[in-house]
Parts: C-alpha cells; structure tokens; sequence
C-alpha cells in the first residue's frame, strides 16, 4: 500500500539545505543565520531516517537522535554568545563581530 | 485513490516544510521566522511519523519545536528585536546568494538523477520503495539498539550536555568588567 520512494525524500531534504544555506549567505540578523543552521541540521535528520527506513537499519535514527542532543547542546551555547556579542556591542548584527576574520 | 494516500500526504508535507522554509529566511521580523521555523519542524515530524519512525518523530515534537524553539523565542524576547529596524545586506549580496543557492540545487539534482540511472540494474537487489513493515522506528527496537551497541555514546552525550550547560551559565553571566573597550 505504501508507494513513497526514497528519491522523493532525498529531493526534499536536499531543498530544505538549501533554503537553509541560502538563508544564512543573505541574512545578517545573527538569530536568524542560527535558525537556518537549525534548519539544515533538519534536512539531514530527514534524509537519514529516510534511508534509516529503506535500508531496515535503526543506526541511522540512533545518529538522528545523538544529532538532535548535539543540536541541543550547541543551541544553549550558542544563544549564550549571542546575548553575550548583544549585551557587549547593543547589536546582533553578523557584521560586527568580525574581529577575529583577518 | 486510496492506495496512494501516503504519496499525497508526503508532497502535502513537503509543500508545507519547503513554503515555511521559505517564509523563514524572507520573513523581515525574527519572532515570525521564530513560528515559521516551529511549523517546518512540525511538518517534518509528521513526515517521519509517514516514515514509520515514532519516536523520532515525538522526540522532534518535544526536543525541537518545544525546547529549542521556545529557547529561540526567549531570546528573540529578551533581546527586544522585534523592531522593524534590523540590517539587512545589500541586494546585490541576495540575489548572488540566491544564484549560489539555486546552482548548488541543480547540481545535486544532476548528480542524484546520475546515480539513479547508473545504479538501474543493481536496482532490483535494492529498489528505492520504502518498505511498509519496517518496524525500526519503534521504541522497543530503538531501545534495544541504543543500549547495546550504543552505551558509550550515550553516556558521552549525557557529558557534552553537563558541560554545555555550564558554559551557557559561563557564558550568560553578568561580568564585573566590561569585554567591549
């Protein structure tokens, strides 16, 4: 009964990476560039329980979980340096924060 | 009609994820892209749940659109950025980034049609149609597979996730001096 083939999943999450991507290349609001890494972490997660669900084998979901822990962990760290650049410099803008580009 | 049902929900879902993928990264103000984001996440959820993968699928519910999302918006609140007035960059760095994006995409069409075709006979030892008995999505399985083949991991993760939290709180503490000047 169930007639979804993988390539319609690869097409998708390939989509959804690069709406993200593209987002973080032409937005400067730093919340906004994170979102769209979060966005991306997504599609992978999408295309590996798809493959996770072809193949029969449960170590792809097992890394989508360990991904999703990692993303958690990271988001903590990361909106912890936005406030930290915001409450230094009164601004999220990407581009102030280039101090350390050579 | 009723043999197809999955197929019109997937592109349903995917219709949905790709429209509110879109709205995030064009949306002017963060708090929408913030609910725009929610929604994408939702409709992955639901497009593993069409994977026969449940608890991924509620893991997604309450790990991305509840927590960290709710983190986003709390900072987007705290920070008080809902004012019209955040920078944008120049068009000519948006529509370059669009060409990028939408090269990339072609490109990984092409490559992806040309690996299909080439594995055309090796296709009926591995047919691309997901099968419908798959059972490895369900929690008994994942249990299992988790705690044996992946103990360490697991309790590794358990001290990426200590130490995290102690840099936020690093981190987000008010500091006697100040970094800026």
């Amino acid at each position: 009964m169930q007639e979804i083939f993988i390539d319609k999943y690869i097409y998708l999450s390939m989509a959804l990476f690069i709406i993200g991507m593209v987002g973080v290349m032409i937005r400067r609001n730093a919340i906004v560039v994170f979102m769209c890494i979060e966005l991306m972490l997504n599609a992978v997660n999408l295309l590996m329980v798809a493959f996770s669900a072809k193949l029969n084998d449960a170590a792809g979901q097992m890394f989508v979980f360990f991904i999703m822990t990692v993303a958690a962990a990271e988001v903590s760290v990361g909106l912890a340096i936005i406030v930290m650049i915001y409450r230094n410099t009164r601004s999220i803008d990407i581009n102030v924060a280039n101090k350390l580009k050579w | 009609m009723i043999a197809n049902l999955p197929n019109y929900i997937f592109f349903f879902l995917a219709f949905i994820a790709i429209f509110f993928a879109i709205m995030v990264i064009t949306a002017k103000n963060p708090i929408h892209s913030c609910l725009y984001l929610v929604l994408t996440m939702f409709a992955i959820a639901a497009n593993y749940v069409l994977l026969n993968a449940q608890f991924l699928a509620i893991v997604q519910m309450i790990v991305y659109a509840g927590a960290i999302m709710v983190l986003f918006l709390f900072t987007v609140m705290l920070l008080n950025l809902n004012a019209e007035s955040e920078p944008v960059k120049s068009n000519l760095m948006k529509f370059a980034g669009v060409i990028v994006g939408g090269t990339l995409l072609l490109l990984f069409t092409a490559a992806l049609r040309k690996s299909i075709g080439d594995a055309e006979p090796v296709m009926n030892v591995m047919p691309m149609q997901i099968p419908n008995h798959s059972n490895v999505g369900l929690i008994q399985n994942l249990g299992w597979v988790l705690f044996k083949d992946y103990v360490f991991p697991f309790e590794a993760i358990s001290i990426l996730i200590l130490s995290a939290m102690i840099g936020a709180v690093v981190l987000g503490k008010k500091e006697k001096m100040q970094i800026s000047e």
